[in-house]
Parts: C-alpha cells; structure tokens; sequence
C-alpha cells in the first residue's frame, strides 16, 4: 500500500473532504497519519472545526480504533526558509534572502519553486523515521490541486531537474521524483457523476499515466440516493395522468377531478421525475465511463447537510468498508 | 471592516428567516449587458460553480442584443469549446457562427493559450536577436509553459490586449481556476514588488558588469548574496535565471506598465465584477470572500450569479406532507394486497392542512383508466389486473412524492445558504439561475442559461415547455 496518497480532482468535487476521510480511513489498528494542506485554503482546519492551521504538524482527530490523523498547512514561504536551514545550514542566509525579496520572488514568481518545496515538504513527511527506524507517519495523504494541475505539480521536481542540472537544488528534486514515480504514491482522483468531471478525471488519468506517475483509485463523490426504481421510471413514460392523480388524491392530498388540488400537483410531480430521469440517464453514462477507466472505482453518498465531522467519520467507514486501507 | 461581527451576523440571519428574506436587491442582467457603458465583465468564483458557462452565455446574450462581444474564456470544456469553434488553440478570437444577429451584434471567442501569449509579448517588445534570445531560455520556456501564477499574468495581458484592439464593445472575462481565485488581482502587484525588489539588481548585476557603470550597487553584500544563490540553485540555473532577467530588462517596464494599466482599467466605471456561484455552503463562503476582496480592491461588484438554484413547481406541498402521503400509499398498497380494495386509503392522522380540506379525496371510477399504464406487471396473463395496474400506480406515486420531498428538503438547504449570504451581504444584487439537468454544450444551451440570467426565475419551467 502506497504511502503517500495524492489526492486531486475538479474544483468543486469535494478533493479536501475526500482527503481527509481518507487520513482518517487509514488512522486504523494505532496507525498514525499525515494530512497535508498545501493549498492554503484551510479547508482542513474548516472541515475538522478547529482554528486556523499553523505552520506545524498537530493532531486533528483519533479514529475510532486508536489511531491518529496529523495536519499540516504548508506555507510555502515558511517551507523555503525550513528547508534552507534543514539542508544547507543557511538559516542567516534566508532571513538575508527574505530581506532581499528573493523568498517572496521564490515562493510566488520562480518557475515551480513554490511547487518544488510543496512536493518536497510531503516528501520528507514521507521519508521521516524515528529514532528507532520506524516511519513517523505510516501515510501522508495530501490534498492537492485540482486535476487540472496536478501532472505539472507533481512533475515539477523533474523540470526543475532539468533546469538547475547540478547542486542541491537538483540533487532534492531528483529524490523527490524518485518518491513520487515509485510504488510509493498513489494519485487518486475525485469526481462527481457529472460530464465534465468525468471528462476531467480521463484527461487527468492519460496525463499522469503519459508523465508515469502512479494512479491509484478513482472516487465517486456526492453519489444521489436513487429515489426512484427503473420500474418507477418506465411507468414514468406510459402512466395516464389521472391515475396519478388518484392516487395522490387517495393518500389524501385533495381532489382528483381536473383542477383538484391533487391533480394539479400531477404536472409539477412528473416534471420533477423527468428531471430526475434525465439526471439519472447521465449518470449512468458517466459511471460507464469511469468504469472503463479500469481503476479501482469507490463511490461516497451525497451528506445532502453538508460535510460535518459525524458526516466525515462516516465516509471515513465508508472507504474502510470499501477496502481502501 | 464591511463583515457585520459574528452576533450582528446573527441577529441580521434571524430577522432575514423571518421576513423570509428574499435577496435585498435583484441584478437586472440586461439592462447591465445592454449599456454601451458596460466594457467589460469579469466572472470571478470558485472552481465548479459554472463560471465559464456563466461567462459564455452572457456573451452570446449580449450579441444577439446587438452588441460586439468577445469572450475570453480560460479554460472551457471541451465540448462547450467546440460548440463555439473555439477548440483550437491559436490564442485569436474566432467568430462565433450560428448566432442570432438580427440586432447587429457579433460574439467572438478565444481560449487562452498561456504560452502563446508570453511569447507574443516577447515578440512584439524585444528586438528579433533578443527575443529569440528569450524564447530559447530554458527558465523562460518553463515559466511561460504555466507554473503556478502566469495563468493569470497572462490572463490580464490578455484582456488588456483585447482592450487595446478596441475592436469589441464589450469583453466578457472568465477568470482562471486559481488556488486563491482572485490571484489575478494580485499579478500586477507581484510583478511591481519583485521589480522594485534588490533581487533583481542582484540578477541583474552580473550581466551589467561587463557594459556598464551601474556596478555601484553591487556591495558586498550582494555579492554574496549572489553566491548563496548559485550555491542553491546551481551555477547553470543562476546563469539561466540571469540571461533571462537581462534580456527581459527592457521589458520589465512595459510589463509593469500595462499591468498598472489593466489593474486601472479594471476598477474603471465600464468594467463589472459578476461573483458566480452555486446555493452550497462552499461555494457562498468563497462568494463572501470574493465581494469583500473585490470591495478592498475597491473593484466595481455588479452582483451575484447564483447558478443551480433549485425550484419546485409544487412548492406549497411541504416536504413532511409529501412523505406522509407517500407512507399512505405504500401502507395501503400492504392493505390492498390482503384484502382487496378495502376502506379508505386515507389514514386520520393526515388531514390536508395547506390544502382545502374540504375537497374530499375523490376517487372516479375506479378501473375506468387504471387499464392501460402498467408496462411493468405482465407477468399476468390479461396485460394485469386493474389492482395489479393501480398498485404500481401507488408505488409510483410514492416515489414522486418522496422525489418530491427531498426537492423540498434542497430548496430550504439553498434558502437557507442564500439568506447567510443575503445577510452578511445585503448590498449585493443577486440573479438566480434555475439548475439543469444536464451540461450545457451547444449554443442553445447557452441561449437558454441567458434567458434563465436575464429572468432571474428559480422555477422550474413550465411543465411540458
């Protein structure tokens, strides 16, 4: 089982929240993860109700076995001078450097740097042992970028590789890459049953595939109950309106006769199922696709209130129940 | 601070449930894509809520009302791209066939292509020796190729060009899935803090050494810095970074120039800021953030576009009845089934409370229609029984009515989300648009979406329309 975890997906198919199960779906038996921020949106400290995440990896939650999920919130800059003075000894120089803007012009304009001490933070998350050999962390999940990036993101110590062709920078970028196209990582992606995630999610697929980084698991997020059966929605088509009109006339919502209460509800109802219907077509077709994709596919029910921690202890079940850890 | 405190929050969320608070002001689309004022709109929002949607259908609305649009979208969907013929990646607006121009307008579109646009500016303000100078620079190429922030440098670029060409009497703008959405506001400033910054005259230093006098600010200090740096980044890449900080010099200016411009132009009378968004907890929070930055920037908010807002046509039957009346039916389907068609299908505790109670459920004769619509029982010989037809029917209806109930259950979780944000931001215009089934991937899609922003109706259409 890989030990880094990468998770991505579309804006909006709920990347973070899937991440964060995932950390606590792995928390199992006394296990201790890592769940990595490193988009500074403090949708981590959001979702687990604390306060806003430092710079510094503390325990958010306890799975329901013993086990422990850590966070942490990369800041990019703090990363830089972290690094300067993990590698280098160069702490003096840093602050010398943040003086000269170059941490700024480091962290925000330099081609990649930013991503480069991002990855490479997660990296060493990966790497770190304690004292007696074992790994501080058993996973490091990380809530990544959205599809759209992710390949470039992961890839950019093989670019910066290419840029700075000697010294440390590039001696760092080789290691991480070592990480992240081994066994070691598992890119997992988020997606909706909707046409344009899933299209995002095959593209996404082809590009990791393409830059031979390891694709893990494809997540179906938000999944709708489905209210009606096919037999409901092939009546749907044939049913005479009186009928239902009838019928909801007898379960005592007014008069059936034309322009009765229940028979006006009967337009408004069969509308709503023809929605349903077409809604229900699509994602079938979308789930085809991504069973193509020939990936392990789980699905995670919609928590139609919104994600709280109950709900987030519960998708977390749900992924063990699923066999992702 | 424009953010009420928390309580304040609070005590305005609970007057607004009250009054079942509508949003304070409706933004009126037309009238905003219609005024030959109106230069540019900027979709602005986080990732997933339909902003290049939003963005497109604008535009065509705006040219079928007769003006000259065109659409700079970053990063479409592909099937929305080809329908606008705008799949292929040349980084020129393209006109846009099959639309309505009876009023004399036209609708152009592009699909922003980073690097294009980066070697275009480097082509159009270095000489050709010095360009390709440029082009071929190992950190240029990986800069322009789109790491993290030139999207939206290039973004801004791109629109001030647009402007420039003044071809078009509108521009309609989608903005880049950023990490932080609005970091397209912040390139300029970026781009200015790293010129006026000592790093570049220490990049700049080594290059300048040899032709000019201006080694005077190459301390000690500096040089060491430089070393620090080549001992970081490794000799090569110094030397790269150096080559291309030079030949960018002459440029540096210009960049900051039309970037200082853009940003002007953006807080300028003729441009909007439209915030997308969908009626989910998320994405309104963004919303908030967006409006509160955009005022900070003290950039022109026209409104909210709230995409995906459910409605019901059958929205005076309350989620709680409808489930009641889904459990008659399927507990008199039980009772039907053991003893016929027995008593009333009514149970006592469900009165009709915001239904006329005084129509009695009447029932027609029953088995006159029953008949024909049961595709799904043929298991019995005569096309099945009338019962048989008539419980499925129950069935049936049981499951609109619980399809019904959550659709009702949605409507009062977004209600609810709206009001949060209509409280904390009572000044903001909102338009609501009603959810679609599906995507949207032709022009009529588009057209459709427009209609839905124009007329700012959260109900379903019309049944049958």
């Amino acid at each position: 089982m890989s030990r880094l975890q990468v998770v991505s997906g579309k804006g909006g198919t709920g990347k973070t929240t899937v991440a964060a199960a995932l950390a606590l779906a792995l928390a199992t038996e006394g296990k201790r993860t890592l769940l990595v921020e490193v988009e500074g949106r403090q949708g981590i400290a959001q979702l687990f109700e604390t306060e806003a995440l430092p710079y510094e990896e503390r325990k958010i939650a306890v799975a329901p076995d013993g086990g422990e999920v850590y966070a942490l919130a990369i800041d990019p800059e703090l990363a830089l001078l972290d690094y300067l003075q993990m590698f280098y000894k160069m702490g003096g120089a840093g602050r010398a450097l943040k003086k000269l803007g170059a941490i700024d012009f480091a962290t925000t304009i330099a081609p990649g740097l930013r991503d480069v001490l991002l990855t490479g933070k997660a990296c060493e998350a990966v790497r770190r042992k304690e004292r007696s050999g074992r790994f501080v962390y058993d996973y490091v999940v990380m809530d990544a970028p959205p599809t759209g990036r992710i390949t470039r993101f992961l890839n950019v110590n093989d670019e910066v590789a290419g840029l700075a062709k000697i010294g440390p920078i590039h001696n760092q970028a080789q290691a991480v890459m070592r990480v992240l196209k081994s066994p070691e990582t598992a890119v997992h992606l988020v997606t909706l049953l909707e046409e344009m995630p899933v299209q995002e999610t095959a593209d996404g697929i082809a590009e990791l595939r393409a830059a031979r980084l390891p694709v893990g698991r494809v997540i179906v997020n938000m999944v709708r109950p489905a209210l009606l059966d096919p037999a409901d929605l092939e009546l749907l088509g044939t049913v005479e309106r009186s009928s239902v009109a009838r019928a909801l006339s007898s379960a005592g919502l007014g008069g059936a006769r034309r322009g009765g209460h229940a028979e006006r509800l009967v337009d408004p109802l069969l509308e709503q199922a023809r929605e349903y219907a077409e809604r229900y077509a699509l994602e079938a077709e979308q789930r085809a696709v991504l069973e193509d994709l020939g990936l392990p596919l789980h699905e995670l029910p919609l928590y139609a209130d919104g994600v709280d921690l109950a709900a987030l202890y519960q998708m977390a079940r749900e992924l063990r129940g699923q066999g992702v850890s | 601070m424009s953010r009420p405190e928390p309580a304040q929050a609070a005590q305005a969320h609970e007057r607004a449930a009250r009054q079942r608070l509508s949003p304070a002001r409706v933004l009126d689309i037309d009238p905003l894509i219609e005024d030959p004022q109106t230069r540019i709109i900027v979709c602005c929002g986080a990732g997933g809520v339909g902003k290049t949607t939003t963005a497109a259908a604008l535009g065509l609305r705006a040219a079928e009302r007769g003006r000259k649009v065109v659409v700079l979208t970053i990063d479409p969907a592909r099937r929305l791209a080809q329908s606008m013929g705008i799949d292929s990646l040349d980084n020129t607006p393209r006109r846009v066939k099959g639309i309505d121009d009876s009023a004399g307008g036209e609708l152009h579109a592009m699909m922003l292509d980073m690097k294009r646009t980066f070697d275009e500016i480097v082509e159009a303000h270095a000489d050709p020796e010095r360009a390709a100078a440029i082009l071929s620079n190992p950190f240029y190429q990986s800069l322009s190729a789109g790491f993290a922030g030139t999207q939206e440098y290039m973004a801004m670029e791109k629109l001030g060009q647009l402007r420039a060409r003044d071809e078009w009497d509108l521009i309609v703008v989608d903005t880049p899935p950023s990490r932080s959405a609005l970091d397209f506001l912040d390139a300029p400033k970026r781009l200015g803090s790293f010129l006026d910054g000592k790093l570049i005259r220490v990049l700049l230093a080594p290059a300048k050494a040899g032709g000019r006098a201006g080694m005077k600010f190459l301390n000690v200090g500096m040089s060491m810095m430089t070393g620090v740096l080549g001992k970081l980044l490794g000799g090569q890449l110094l030397k790269d970074v150096q080559t291309f900080v030079a030949a960018m010099d002459s440029m540096f200016g210009g960049f900051r120039t039309r970037a200082d411009a853009t940003y002007q132009l953006l807080q300028a009378p003729g441009t909007a800021f439209l915030v997308v968004a969908a009626p989910e907890r998320d994405a309104l929070r963004e919303a908030a953030y967006f409006v509160e930055r955009l005022a900070a920037e003290r950039m022109p908010l026209a409104g909210l576009v709230l995409n995906r807002v459910h409605g019901s046509g059958a929205d005076r039957l309350s989620a709680e009845r409808a489930v009641a009346a889904a459990e008659n039916l399927e507990e008199s389907r039980i009772v039907d089934q053991e003893d016929g068609k027995a008593g009333s299908r009514t149970s006592p505790g469900n009165s009709p409370s915001t239904y006329d109670s005084s129509e009695s459920p009447a029932r027609d004769e029953p088995g006159v229609s029953a008949g024909p619509a049961d595709p799904v029982e043929s298991t019995a010989p005569d096309e099945g029984s009338p019962a048989d037809a008539e419980r499925s029917v129950d069935r049936f209806t049981a499951g609109l009515l619980r399809l019904h109930a959550e659709r009702m259950h949605l409507l009062a979780r977004e209600q609810r989300t709206r009001d949060r944000f209509t409280a904390l931001h009572p000044e903001v215009a909102v338009t609501e648009v009603a959810a679609l089934p599906g995507d949207v991937h032709d022009l009529a899609g588009l057209r459709d979406i427009g209609d839905r922003l124009a007329n700012n109706r959260p109900e379903l259409p019309e049944p049958g329309a």
